[in-house]
């Protein structure tokens, strides 16, 4: 097991992906507060679902969701890149003359730290979309900071973390594996390392929206 | 030693290596020469086992190679050095860590064993001092170094090179090609090179393999070339118009 490799790729991904994760996050959970307060209207909802929907439609779906469909084209693409040219460079051939499983060195890592990660940066969206929602809602006076911690604290349900971790995780690999198999088997020129770095951010989409609503009918 | 036994290979209908058979010498430079599609580098690339042949097996000594899984190939794995054309040294590494890179990989020595054993290897490619460098900020030529030290910080048996003069100054390239030399007539491996450089023909050849359209079409060594009437071999070695009066001229003085 390659550590040193692992723990790089860890720091790449993770550190790497905070301002991202972060500006998105709290950019949606501004957004969500805003359409929810303007989807009540004068309704006779009380104001404080507006926080207990932030913090539940953050936990169950956009955190996950919007946070791993962001790092699939930054982290996603990035990794197609980095193999793609590594293939196309020979230095895959290189390690694979050396001796080194190639496999267990330069995808293998790459996978693990994706999972050990992505999870960390999606509790962490989590968090930044409630004070994206708390933000929009008491700097546009849609709802007291009283009310919307309310809301944050109003029929808390473990079981949606477990829905969170577990969309993370999934999404994780999905992301991740797709990205090193189109790095990895790259072929010919710098067309078709675009093409490969453009088809592991698309394909990756897909699949984590697909993944997304065979997790929701399962789950739920 | 490696010997290579009716070696075919086909991609899809086309038959790129069509039976070949020949031995590459321990202690010599052995060259696999021949013109652009000729299957210098599928050649190669199955010596090292990056392709399977289709039929036909590789000996290294009395091991058949083309047998092993990937597995118990890397028992051999490590007894080989390869130069890729292009170096295929890894850019976020430093010479140094490019260099040191098998030591990490393959051996359990201290940092101060490796440092110690990574600094004998750059001088003795003449990179003393270029450490720090990465790929992108050394010469062509010095990247060849690095990449030949890389390939032999391991000790190696088997050293094999693809195009390595591809790209350089003939200066640079006649040093590569007596590095390689001096390298391989020092420690007794067995080098295979792949070249359509007639300079390293000329001067490091000691087993000429030349291919034809896939098949192996004379071989024999850099003091043959020149007294050959192989009609292949003279039209591959002296296609510029300037070697063949240098030729010529040979033979004039010869017969004078």
């Amino acid at each position: 097991m390659y550590w040193k490799e692992t723990t790089r790729q860890m720091i790449d991904i993770g550190i790497g992906s905070l301002v991202i994760v972060g500006l998105v996050s709290v950019f949606i959970g501004a957004v969500t507060a805003i359409q929810f307060a303007y989807q009540l209207g004068s309704s006779s909802i009380p104001k404080y679902y507006i926080g207990y929907i932030v913090r539940d439609i953050m936990i169950i779906e956009l955190a996950p969701t919007f946070t791993c469909l962001a790092l699939a084209g930054k982290v996603g693409s990035n990794i197609a890149a980095e193999l793609g040219g590594m293939r196309q460079k020979e230095q895959i051939d290189a390690l694979e003359v050396m001796g080194v499983d190639t496999t267990a060195y330069l995808v293998l890592p790459k996978i693990i730290a994706a999972l050990t990660v992505i999870p960390m940066l999606v509790v962490l969206s989590a968090f930044m979309g409630m004070a994206g929602g708390y933000t929009a809602c008491t700097v546009g006076n849609l709802v007291s900071e009283a009310e919307f911690m309310q809301g944050l604290r109003a029929f808390f349900d473990p079981y949606n973390i477990w829905m969170m971790e577990i969309k993370a995780f999934v999404f994780a690999f999905l992301l991740t594996s797709i990205s090193c198999y189109q790095g990895f088997f790259v072929t010919g020129g710098s067309i078709e390392l675009g093409r490969a770095s453009t088809s592991a951010v698309v394909i990756s989409n897909i699949l984590i929206l697909l993944a997304d609503y065979v997790l929701a009918l399962i789950l739920t | 030693m490696i010997r290579i036994e009716d070696i075919k290979k086909q991609f899809g209908d086309q038959e790129v290596l069509k039976g070949i058979s020949t031995v590459f010498e321990h202690g010599k430079t052995n060259l696999i020469i021949g013109k652009s599609g000729a299957g210098k580098t599928v050649m190669l690339k199955i010596l090292v086992g990056l392709i399977q042949p289709t039929t036909g097996t590789v000996w290294y000594g009395d091991t058949n190679f083309t047998a092993l899984n990937t597995k118990q190939r890397k028992a051999i794995r490590t007894e080989m050095g390869m130069l890729f054309q292009g170096s295929a040294l890894f850019d976020s590494m430093t010479v140094e860590e490019n260099v040191r890179f098998p030591l990490d990989m393959f051996t359990k020595l201290t940092k101060k064993e490796k440092q110690i054993k990574v600094d004998k290897t750059l001088d003795r490619v003449e990179l003393t001092g270029s450490n720090n460098k990465y790929p992108s900020e050394v010469s062509g030529g010095m990247q060849k170094r690095v990449g030949i030290a890389r390939a032999i910080i391991l000790d190696p048996k088997y050293l094999f090179c693809d195009e390595p003069n591809s790209g350089l100054d003939p200066t640079t390239s006649m040093k590569i090609d007596e590095l390689i030399r001096n390298i391989t007539e020092e420690n007794q491996i067995t080098t295979v090179i792949n070249t359509h450089d007639m300079n390293s023909v000329m001067e490091i050849g000691d087993n000429i393999n030349l291919l034809h359209l896939g098949e192996l079409a004379w071989v024999g060594n850099r003091h043959d070339v020149m007294t050959s009437e192989n009609e292949l071999l003279q039209d591959f070695i002296f296609a510029s118009p300037f070697l063949q009066r240098l030729r010529d001229a040979a033979n004039l003085n010869k017969n004078a």
